[in-house]
């Protein structure tokens, strides 16, 4: 099936305005009729549920978490990008948008980029108007620094921990919805079903996570705003119950998944240091600046850093791509680490890690200089690695981070499902193939604040408030659906826990589905990942109550639907026979090794259609057009 | 390294809890004490237990969730860090070590270390945002505010919400969220038009979750994982002096 984006045609300028003029409206006074279910109260859906809110309609909130100020947008810390031109560099909204097209390989949508960079600007308003309190100079105004894949400063940063102040913000807005009566938050909630009715999404089914009660819950819309899942790697830098439960639970009930196979891995993480490891922890990109990659020139080679003389040390980035040296993007550097680490050369314990060297730079410019920039980082580094970086390099490898794919949307953001949309992280919409740094909280809100209360309408307006809830049978079929793999996940009672489960296929998509993908590694992960499905179905062990609070129960039902989504990630991957972004085919690589694109055979979104367990998912395919940016090859030489 | 955990176990908020001891091994120094925990858990369950259960989330210290008082004290000894951020190098081979939940009337405890925090959702109900409508913000430079200003309130925003400040207090005191809360906005030219109303509600909201008051033990500061100044209470204080009628001060 060829899919249509539904963007607007004409000058891309004006797409947005001439699109919201076109859209159909609900009346204020109609607008009380409606319910609207947002699950997930990240930037996305705690700027969605706050703004649908406050536009006057019915909103359900729904979170893991004990608060709705804990999801994991609270974690980002570097910042937030607009195109205010503040700096008078030559900032646009035009450049904003050459550079996240630029940026995302040429896999994103014009039109949708666009928008963003033309809301971005709002969104500083916004945000600044509810108080969030960022980063200003003497005078009182705004200041902006440099963030990867642009050459201009666009981005607005409070300290860092920009992630957590502007979720506080749309929290803060969210919680004045709920004194107002018109937003209802229900925490220690997991989305496990999507019900649909007629072919369209009228509501959920999900698991109270204190009383194990399943309920349900009916909408005239669902909004999903459920974020990444990197998670499916097992150790990455998401929070530990980041999943992709409600949007693979959405999949299976026909919304399509799209580009499941770009994610990104972050170069700078502390690494791995055993096998109870249970997180990474990001270091901040900026360190790169300063500190000089390098590993032992001799495979095995295990003495300690400051033992090893200059002659036998590798500078691999500085001498592979002597122009951009340790500041090549996110994607090169990971995948050159890895290269070392599966050539025997990586350092540490595990071997699975580079060294980041500042001595040189301490030479060069004084420990005082070095610790003025980084002292925050060096001492983050010594609280979890219990060493000085100022006298030895700090340890990095690279780490999943974030994830580019998501349900397919059309240009409202609407899926194939009608009635059911999707924000943020947890759509594919204007990434691409690959993320540049400060976007994620962009397209968050972006979403949250300026894009679903608009797109959200036309869908409404044609739509009879309340005409489907909980009496119907669909929700009964689905809660039914719901307790029964609750109980088959109880009654296995085998040996091996949901951890050692995820342990094991994060082991798989690492290895075969990581960095760096072939045809071969990646028809190796799908003979494994339905071994390791059959297994766990047959060896689970879960213990305690469904009555009651019960995380490894929790654990269990994740773990069980990355086991499924990790396929379809694969398959999406062995599909793109070309490299783009965060996806890294062997086959296709320049004579210098860098990612070769096929704009003839794949400039188009990947729409995996789910068929049922062990059949292979159908491809459906959107086809890209570049009409304002002309197509090119990435060169870091 | 070996060590001995005295852990208490409730099943849920009626339920009557205890200490329950456990001997968990293979303790690596690199480990979290969360990952301790997960370890010790996978040693549970093995053994037929069911496993302890406690909050995380994030796992770097920002999203506030992981709530344990640990040799009494809440996230532990080491300083400014939160429970995830704690390794087990801080302790020794054989140590025995206690582990709580949070204690205090307003968070009930759900089960075992995990507690209800929703008092502190619903103080920022009460007014905890500024009364703006989206989309009809001004440019976000037509105010400037002082990089001084700016920075007290960005102190102050610091709050993570995990509610160490009422573990640590003796009278269960939420007045150190409550302050940093208010200050964060009422510092700001965006929150000072609602700042006099902010602050009677957000108060009048601490009092009725049945959080004790303030008496200036600085336990609260002591225990904030995030460095937050018991300052900003005496400012709280200030606003609200400032916030009564005339002769309604006492």
């Amino acid at each position: 099936m060829i899919l249509d984006g539904k963007c607007p045609t004409g000058p891309i300028e004006t797409s947005w305005d001439r699109h919201r003029f076109d859209m159909k409206l609900v009346n204020p006074a109609n607008k009380r009729k409606y319910k609207i279910l947002m699950v997930g109260t990240g930037l996305g859906g705690g700027a969605g549920a706050a703004t649908l809110g406050e536009l006057g309609y019915n909103v359900e909130c729904f979170c893991y978490q004990d608060s709705a100020r804990r999801a994991h947008s609270i974690a980002a810390q570097g910042g937030i990008n607009a195109a205010k031109a503040y700096p008078n560099d030559g900032d646009s909204i035009r450049r904003l948008f050459y550079d996240t097209i630029k940026g995302g390989d040429f896999r994103a949508r014009e039109a949708d980029v666009w928008r963003l960079a033309q809301v971005s600007n709002n969104i500083i308003d916004q945000c600044v108007a509810q108080g969030v309190p960022f980063a200003r100079d003497y005078a009182g105004y705004l200041v902006n620094r440099s963030f990867g894949g642009a050459q201009v400063s666009r981005t607005f940063y409070a300290r860092g921990q920009t992630g957590q102040q502007l979720l506080i913000g749309a929290y803060q807005s969210l919680s004045r919805q709920v004194k107002a009566g018109k937003v209802k938050i229900h925490n220690r909630r997991e989305m496990l079903d999507l019900v649909v009715v007629d072919g369209h999404a009228k509501g959920i089914t999900c698991r109270n996570l204190i009383t194990g009660e399943i309920e349900s819950h009916w909408g005239d819309a669902v909004v999903l705003a459920t974020g990444g899942y990197v998670n499916v790697f097992y150790l990455s830098t998401n929070a530990m119950g980041s999943s992709v439960t409600a949007n693979w639970k959405a999949a299976k009930k026909g919304a399509f998944f799209a580009n499941p196979c770009y994610t990104q891995i972050h170069p700078t993480c502390i690494p791995v240091t055993g096998d109870h490891q249970s997180k990474l922890t990001l270091m901040s990109e900026s360190l790169r600046n300063d500190g000089r990659v390098w590993v032992p020139k001799k495979a095995g080679d295990k003495r300690p850093a400051n033992e090893i003389p200059e002659d036998e040390r590798d500078y691999y980035l500085e001498t592979k791509y002597p122009s951009f040296g340790n500041l090549v993007p996110r994607d090169v550097a990971s995948r050159n680490a890895k290269l070392q680490a599966d050539a025997g050369k990586g350092v540490g314990a595990s071997g699975y890690a580079v060294n980041l060297d500042f001595a040189d730079a301490i030479k060069r410019d004084g420990e005082k200089a070095i610790r003025e920039r980084y002292g925050n980082l060096f001492q983050m580094y010594e609280k979890i690695t219990d060493e000085d970086a100022y006298k030895t390099p700090m340890r990095i490898y690279p780490a999943p981070h974030y994830a580019m794919g998501g349900l397919w949307v059309d240009y409202e953001l609407q899926s194939n499902i009608p009635g059911l949309f999707v924000l943020g992280e947890a759509n594919f919409s204007v990434h691409g193939a690959n993320r540049l740094g400060a976007s994620a909280l962009m397209q968050g809100l972006s979403d949250g604040y300026f894009v679903i209360p608009y797109t959200i309408g036309p869908y409404l307006a044609s739509t009879t408030p309340g005409a489907v809830t909980t009496d119907h049978d669909a929700f009964k079929e689905s809660k039914a659906e719901v307790e029964a793999q609750i109980e088959k996940l109880r009654s296995i009672k085998g040996n091996k826990t949901p951890f050692e489960f995820h342990r094991e296929l994060g082991r798989i998509m690492w290895d075969n589905v990581g960095m760096a993908r072939s045809e071969e590694s990646l028809k190796k992960a799908l003979t494994e990942i339905p071994k390791l499905r059959e297994e766990f179905w047959q060896n689970l062990k879960c213990v305690g109550n469904d009555k009651e609070v019960n995380q490894q129960l929790e654990n269990a039902g994740r773990v069980a639907d990355f086991l499924e989504f990790a396929e379809v990630l694969a398959f999406d991957a062995l599909n793109r026979k070309e490299s783009c972004g965060g996806h890294f085919r062997v086959e296709s690589q320049t004579e210098e090794g860098e990612a070769l694109r096929d704009d003839e055979n794949y400039a188009y979104v990947a729409a995996w259609e789910y068929k049922g367990e062990g059949k292979a998912p159908e491809l459906h395919k959107e086809p890209l057009k570049f009409e304002n940016i002309h197509l090119a090859q990435r060169s870091y030489k | 390294m070996n060590l001995t955990l005295y852990v208490w176990r409730q099943a849920n908020a009626k339920a009557p809890g205890k200490m329950e001891r456990y001997e968990t091994k293979g303790i690596s120094p690199d480990m979290s004490f969360l990952e301790m925990l997960d370890v010790t858990n996978e040693q549970l369950i093995k053994q037929g237990i069911e496993p302890i259960v406690f909050d995380h989330d994030c796992r770097e210290g920002i999203c506030g969730m992981c709530s344990q008082v640990i040799n009494g004290v809440p996230h532990g000894p080491e300083e400014l860090v939160t429970v995830c951020q704690l390794h087990m190098r801080r302790f020794n081979d054989g140590d025995t070590i206690f582990i709580e939940p949070w204690r205090s009337k307003a968070f009930p405890i759900e089960k075992d270390l995990m507690v209800d925090r929703g008092a502190f959702d619903r103080i920022m109900q009460a007014y905890g945002y500024t009364s703006i409508t989206c989309g009809g913000a001004p440019d976000a430079n037509d105010h400037p505010i002082p990089k001084w200003q700016l920075d007290r309130a960005m102190d102050a925003a610091e709050c993570i919400g995990c509610g160490a400040c009422v573990a640590a207090c003796p009278n269960a005191s939420g007045m150190l969220f409550t302050a940093a809360k208010v200050a964060h906005l009422n510092m700001l030219p965006q929150g000072k038009p609602e700042g006099a109303r902010r602050v009677k509600a957000m108060i009048a909201a601490h009092d009725l979750e049945g959080f004790g008051n303030c008496t200036n033990h600085y336990e609260c500061e002591a225990a904030c994982p995030k460095g937050v100044k018991t300052a900003f209470i005496s400012y709280l204080n200030k606003e609200l002096i400032k916030a009564l009628p005339k002769g309604a001060q006492d």
